[in-house]
């Protein structure tokens, strides 16, 4: 298993204020453990002599429902009683690489178990060893005692001791070599609609998000950064800002200015009154448009094959009929609802961060190289975030906030406006495609060949993963379909330019998804066949495929649409998750849609929490389907043009009919919950809509060809 | 210059300028942060607030304008303990997901509840017009419906 550790006395959380005894196990999941396959543990149970079981989880909550899912598994394994669980979050690194735990890491291969078995695994270590101490209590045999609802029961007397009664002494218990875990028709919590966790301090207005943090004598800054991508600061006269009421700083960096006051309001005003001079740089000039035309103008040269197989060229000569199309997609913005922040204090002891991160061990990396300290100095408390979908992961607004810090010799909450979040955002990348299928004579893709240009997100993230001009994340979606394609080719033109790009909700899936959802459903059409049909005959030998599109077509009621009403299908495999989505629209002669009905199935393979998985399909759903109807990020001068939701429309609750979920658990391997909602939604919208009109939608988003969406509820 | 708000039963005077929007007072000056800043041009409503019994969008709305006001923000939306009912079907449907948006969601759907005490699907869609990026708005709908029966 993964980096577990036992610790057999005491915890030491946070800055050292609270020390806690009993039963704790610690262990990596989540990115950190398949990604570098090592680094800290960064979650921990920790069973108190008080009874209570405190999971506190080293992860992200953004909404995705992790802080929940996460007991759900442990708890199980563990046989713990649920209204004993409170789950914090973690404070990161530097405290639990705190030596006061004594930690046995018992490593290992860290392919062969997810996470998910980790927190299994955790969760039966610790009910074997508070089953041990227990029958040593009884002094009776291992086999005599059983776990039951947060207590062991000794088997013959019927006596049973309570977890927290037990927690000090099973400190003191050997760990099993192989945690006993439980037969899945015995768990209790995965796979039920346990309530969540984080819900209650949600209604509230109590959960703490990073724009919340209030940390005595800190200050609250703004930054404004070069409008213009590879821009740099020249000079900035800080006089205006200093003469705002509140305003404590101006700090030049290099290619921001920001201002430091006692409020955002003041930091505001200080910002918007100063002139700053900047160098713009070599962009200046440049624009998405012309960006994406030079895309365009290399799909005819040679690309980086990233999925091929028969013969191409045969196919194509077998073909009765060929049909070829250019997509595109264009730069989108995450606008997370919480815009981008984040709470920093620079001291000669290191630096803390309290931030609304997806990845705080990054922020501690690249933390120690840009501000000079050592990794063991930084500590990155997480918030929760309001909102992530890859916009988090990039640590940028962090180091700012630690850059100010430093500047100003205090805590800074850094605070970007929404103009600034849209305008500095790591863009889902704009992206050409071109398309030609060549039909045989039963009118199934004989030939398939994809070209596809954009920017990649690897070569500045995570440049080792870009190999031969290859980035897996440009042309996911598009390759190893589950359709039988037997001669294709889909190749890559890594195209670098100024906008940056960055990992949008489902990735490349998101538009490659489109993409190819789309022209299966040319073929369809040019086949002459129903779009259902066709793509089930060449799911013939993809079982689980065709499952879920059943699945979405039945519970879409394929076929039937009233009078007027007209469907479109789609279906896209993300993160090891079948999902497919049907949409009902009406469309008048003005080109106002009507969404009538909008059903998404999907097969993650197994569900940790039902409930939770079908609001992740609802709202990634919607998040796709808004950005297919007004998602266009505009670079005019160097400069993104929109700047907050007046200009980067949202769908709103009266545009959206309800949204049928029907999930289909298969028992394949787990797949993800927040993103695979996303990609299929774009493709079955845009085949609704051309079976509606016979407007076949090949750029997005569907306002720039004159269609708006309208109110669904009167 | 200084200014006298009831927030939440509570009477404070702030001393910040005038042009200074409510939402900032609530969050800075008063460190209620429950109220949340997602746009600051109105369009979001993740500010919303109560300001004399209706759902106001607090980042445009002055201080200087609110003199003697009394506002409920989230905070004080529930009284004696006891959730609003607002709240408790929030929980019971499970609506927030990343839950930026909520305080202002429940704050609205409280405002429409008790002005419309039993609205319908389109009274809900022309009243929740506050943005979402998760996505919860089937829940919240169902939420509403629930609170309304309560
Ligand atoms: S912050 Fe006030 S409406 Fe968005
Ligand atoms: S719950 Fe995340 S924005 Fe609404």
């Amino acid at each position: 298993m993964n980096h577990m550790a036992v610790s057999r006395r005491t915890f030491l959380k946070g800055s050292g204020a609270v020390v806690v005894s009993g039963l704790i196990i610690g262990f990596v999941t989540g990115p950190a453990a398949a990604r570098t396959g090592a680094g800290k543990l960064n979650t921990w149970v920790v069973i108190a002599p008080d009874d209570e079981v405190r999971i506190l989880i080293g992860y992200s909550e953004m909404g995705q429902g992790i802080t929940t899912s996460l007991p759900q598994v442990i708890a199980d394994e563990l046989d713990a009683d649920w209204s004993t669980i409170r789950m914090e979050f973690a404070p990161a690194d530097a405290a639990f690489a705190n030596p006061v735990f004594g930690i046995q890491g018992t490593g290992g291969s860290t392919t062969t178990y997810g996470s998910w078995e980790t927190m299994r695994a955790a969760g039966a270590t610790a009910r074997a060893m508070l089953e041990q101490a227990a029958a040593k209590r009884w002094n009776v045999n291992a086999s005599a005692v059983r776990s039951e609802n947060g207590a062991v029961v000794n088997a013959s007397t019927g006596e049973s001791l309570r977890f927290g009664a037990l927690a000090l002494a099973a400190a003191e218990e050997t760990p099993p070599k192989v945690p006993p875990l439980k037969d899945p028709s015995a768990w209790r919590f995965i796979g039920k609609p346990v309530d969540r966790l984080d819900i209650p301090a949600k209604v509230d207005g109590t959960a703490g998000f990073g724009i919340d943090v209030q940390i005595p004598g800190m200050l609250v800054a703004t930054i404004s950064q070069c409008p213009v991508f590879g821009g740099s600061l020249k000079s900035v006269d800080d006089a205006p800002a200093m003469a705002v009421r509140g305003v404590k700083a101006v700090v030049p960096l290099k290619n921001a200015v920001a201002v430091a006051a006692d409020g955002y309001w003041p930091a505001k005003k200080g910002l918007d009154a100063l002139m700053p001079v900047w160098d713009e740089g070599t962009f200046a000039g440049g624009g998405s448009d012309t960006t994406l035309k030079e895309f365009h103008a290399t799909l005819d040269d040679a690309g980086a094959v990233a999925d091929a197989h028969g013969d191409l060229a045969a196919g194509f000569a077998a073909t009765t009929k060929t049909i070829e199309a250019d997509y595109t997609a264009p730069y989108l913005a995450h606008a997370t609802m919480e815009p981008m922040n984040a709470t920093a204090h620079v001291t000669e002891d290191g630096v803390t961060f309290w931030a609304p991160t997806q990845w705080p061990g990054l922020l501690t990396i690249i933390g120690a190289k840009v501000l000079g300290v050592d990794a063991s100095k930084i500590t990155v408390h997480s918030t929760y975030l309001g909102g992530g979908y890859g916009r988090r992961f990039e640590p940028d607004f962090c180091l700012q906030a630690a850059l100010i810090s430093k500047a100003v010799g205090a805590p800074v909450k850094l605070m970007w406006s929404r103009e600034e979040d849209m305008r500095h955002d790591f863009y889902r990348p704009g992206s050409v495609c071109r398309m030609r299928v060549g039909l045989g004579e039963d009118g199934l893709p004989s030939a398939w060949e994809t070209r596809i240009a954009c920017s990649s997100i690897f070569s500045r993230t995570v440049p080792q993963r870009v190999k031969d001009g290859l980035d897996h994340t440009s042309v996911e979606g598009a390759v190893h379909l589950p359709y039988a394609l037997p001669n294709r080719r889909i190749d890559y033109r890594l195209m670098p330019s100024p906008i940056p790009v960055g990992f949008w909700r489902s990735v490349g899936n998101s538009q490659n998804g489109w993409f190819t959802e789309s022209m299966i459903d040319e073929a369809a059409h040019a086949a002459g066949d129903d779009p259902l049909a066709y793509r089930l005959k060449l799911l013939a030998d993809s079982p689980e495929h065709a499952a879920v599109l059943k699945a979405a077509a039945d519970a879409a009621g394929w076929g039937k649409a009233p009078a007027g009403r007209f469907q479109g299908i789609a279906l896209v495999e993300s993160f090891k998750t079948i999902a497919a989505e049907v949409v009902e629209l009406s469309v008048s002669a003005d080109k106002e849609i009507t969404l009538h009905r909008l059903t998404v199935a999907a097969d993650p393979g197994s569900v940790v929490n039902p409930r939770n998985f079908e609001g992740q399909l609802q709202g990634a759903l919607v998040y796709g389907l808004t950005a297919a109807l007004y998602g266009r990020i505009d670079v005019v001068n160097g400069r993104v043009e929109q700047g907050n939701f007046d200009t980067y429309a949202m769908v709103r609750l009266s545009q959206l009919p309800p949204i049928t979920v029907t999930l289909v658990p298969s028992g394949r391997p787990m797949g993800g919950a927040g993103e695979p909602g996303t990609p299929p939604i774009a493709p079955a919208l845009c085949n609704a809509l051309f079976a509606a009109t016979g407007e076949r939608i090949r750029s997005l988003p569907l306002m720039d060809h004159g269609y708006t969406l309208e109110p669904v509820w009167g | 210059m200084a200014f006298n708000i009831t927030v939440n039963g509570m009477v404070h005077t702030v001393d910040v300028d005038g042009d200074t929007p409510l939402l900032w007072v609530l969050r800075d000056t008063l460190g209620l942060t429950g109220t949340k800043y997602g746009c600051g041009i109105a369009e979001c409503g993740a500010c919303t607030v109560h300001v004399d019994g209706v759902a106001q969008r607090s980042c445009t709305l002055a201080i200087e304008d609110l003199d003697g006001s009394e506002i409920t923000t989230i905070e004080g939306l529930s009284s004696g303990g006891a959730p609003h009912p607002v709240q408790e079907a929030w929980i019971t449907e499970q609506v927030p997901q990343c839950g930026f948006c909520q305080s202002g969601m429940i704050m609205t759907a409280a405002a429409l509840l008790s002005e419309t005490p039993n609205p319908s699907d389109g009274e809900i869609a022309e009243a929740m017009t506050n943005i979402c990026r998760c996505g919860t708005y089937d829940r919240v709908r169902a939420a509403i419906r629930r609170a309304a029966k309560a």
